[in-house]
């Protein structure tokens, strides 16, 4: 691995020596060199994670800043309206959402966070995203885009996170799922969210490079707190419902088909105080009324068989045409199961059983209600 | 005494049979195990035949046939504790086989050969 060519061309974080020093494995992954799994195995961690605290390092997110030019964060809000189909007008200040940035064709381009910070907003988004993220955003006139390059973001996930990060920054207490504030920790300014991808409460928190290895040394100190590699991150979001971009969606597929309409809402929408106005507006909102032909579903398969991404689904035991594919699937450690998701035909029940093809076998498939778990944020 | 192949099974001689399993190494490469397909007993196999399906939390992947002959018995307490693959690789055998050369299990690697295979 070590010969690889393409691992020197490969960014790694700020905590990249931390990685090495507890044991990781390290892989690549979007452009950089990130922990898949720590000795504890990717099975463990999970469950730590879903039992006590994990802390996870996502730096390789891209953090951007985006500021009015005239001062009016209305004008922000209405420039990212423009790209965004969210209600980012309505966003009170200290508060947090979940958006998508679509395309022409009504696609999306990557899923995002953006956060209301008084003067300027603060977006969160995907890796392998953020440069094509950025040039799109600065494609608008009335803000400055700015990309955050000195700062890296930890995740600290679990029933336990608030009670150790309160240890360390008593404010974290106070806040709210889906709060967004700038709390000190011995001077040193962090951004913290209460939100992650893991459907446990936690906390996300932008931390400068410089101290970065400090302050994740500091939670790793905790009792509850075990380092998380992406192996767990992957198998804790899939047990948690949400998709990942590049597999879950994409440019083509919509904001219906990926079950994400619940993230547009009526303002937005036909009839809405500001209907539209972003990229795909028309076949995005046309679909909302009419219902998607194809919608991201939960999938159980029978047995202890994962499926995994790229798997065909069949409606019956044999024949028959491919009616879908699986666009992420794995075992769900703490479902205890094996869990799937991929894009159907509209219209099957909950309880429907279909087929997966495994190794040229049919194993029957229950369509299942997502998410696999019962989330536990502080709302 | 343990022989070993190059694709990380152990081979362990018992009368005229062969026990068959995954090595520590192989073991902790795979990851957390969470599914195993087991062959069917009685199955006249080809040496390099795929026999079993092990399934981590990470990937598919399949174990050969060691050697050429008929599988006799295979350890279906692997299907609900396919964990038993992590804990003690060396005692979660998969399957046993009657080779068809009674001799083929002597040309396989010792334990100092498999170590200096791993490195």
């Amino acid at each position: 691995m070590t010969d690889d060519p393409r691992r020197t061309e490969l960014q790694r974080t700020a905590l990249h020596d931390l990685h090495l020093s507890l044991g990781a494995r390290m892989v690549p992954f979007a452009g950089w060199e990130m922990p898949v799994q720590y000795p504890m195995g990717v099975m463990a961690e999970h469950l730590h994670t879903r039992a006590h605290a994990g802390l996870f390092d996502v730096s390789h997110m891209g953090q951007v800043l985006v500021t009015p030019r005239d001062g009016q964060m209305e004008t922000a809000a209405l420039a990212l309206e423009s790209l965004i189909p969210a209600d980012v007008l309505g966003l009170a200040p200290g508060r947090q959402r979940y958006g998508l940035f679509t395309n022409p064709q009504g696609g999306i381009l990557d899923d995002l966070m953006f956060a209301n910070r008084g003067d300027h907003f603060l977006l969160v988004v995907n890796a392998a995203c953020a440069h094509q993220d950025i040039a799109h955003l600065q494609g608008l006139d009335e803000v400055t885009v700015t990309p955050v390059t000195d700062r890296g973001l930890l995740a600290l996930q679990g029933p336990q996170a608030a009670d150790v990060l309160a240890r360390l920054v008593p404010a974290a207490a106070d806040m709210r799922f889906m709060d967004s504030r700038i709390l000190d920790w011995n001077g040193i300014e962090l951004w913290v969210s209460r939100s992650g991808y893991t459907g446990e409460d936690g906390f996300e928190i932008s931390v400068p490079v410089a101290d970065l290895r400090r302050f994740a040394q500091a939670l790793l100190d905790q009792p509850e707190v075990a380092a998380i590699g992406l192996g767990a991150r992957d198998s804790l979001r899939l047990e948690a419902g949400m998709p990942l971009y590049g597999h879950d969606m994409d440019k083509d597929v919509t904001p219906a088909q990926a079950a994400l309409q619940w993230s547009i809402p009526k303002a937005r929408r036909t009839g809405g105080a500001r209907a539209g106005g972003f990229p795909g507006a028309d076949a995005i909102l046309a679909e909302l009324a009419d219902g998607a032909a194809v919608v991201r579903r939960g999938l159980r398969p029978e047995g202890r068989a994962p499926i995994r991404e790229g798997v065909a689904i069949f409606a019956g035991a044999e024949g028959g045409e491919a009616i879908g594919h699986v666009s992420s699937g794995g075992f769900g450690p703490s479902v205890g199961a094996p869990v799937a998701m991929a894009r159907l035909p509209a219209g099957l029940p909950d309880g429907a059983t279909v087929h997966a093809e495994l190794r040229g076998k049919r194993i029957p498939v229950a369509i299942t209600p997502l998410p696999f778990i019962t989330p536990s944020y502080k709302r | 005494m343990l022989k070993y192949t190059e694709d990380h099974e152990w081979l362990r001689a018992e009368g005229d049979e062969i026990v068959v399993g995954i090595t520590a190494h192989a073991s902790e490469q795979l990851g957390d195990v969470v599914f195993v397909e087991l062959p069917e007993e009685g199955r006249e196999v080809s040496a390099g035949d795929e026999v079993v399906v092990i399934e981590s939390v990470k990937a598919a992947s399949d174990i050969a046939a060691p050697v050429a002959g008929v599988i006799t018995a295979v350890n279906s307490a692997l299907a609900d504790t396919p964990g038993s693959v992590n804990d003690d690789p060396q005692a979660a055998w998969f399957f046993r086989i009657k080779p068809a050369d009674p001799k083929a299990i002597e040309g396989f690697m010792d334990d100092a050969a498999y170590q200096a295979l791993i490195g």
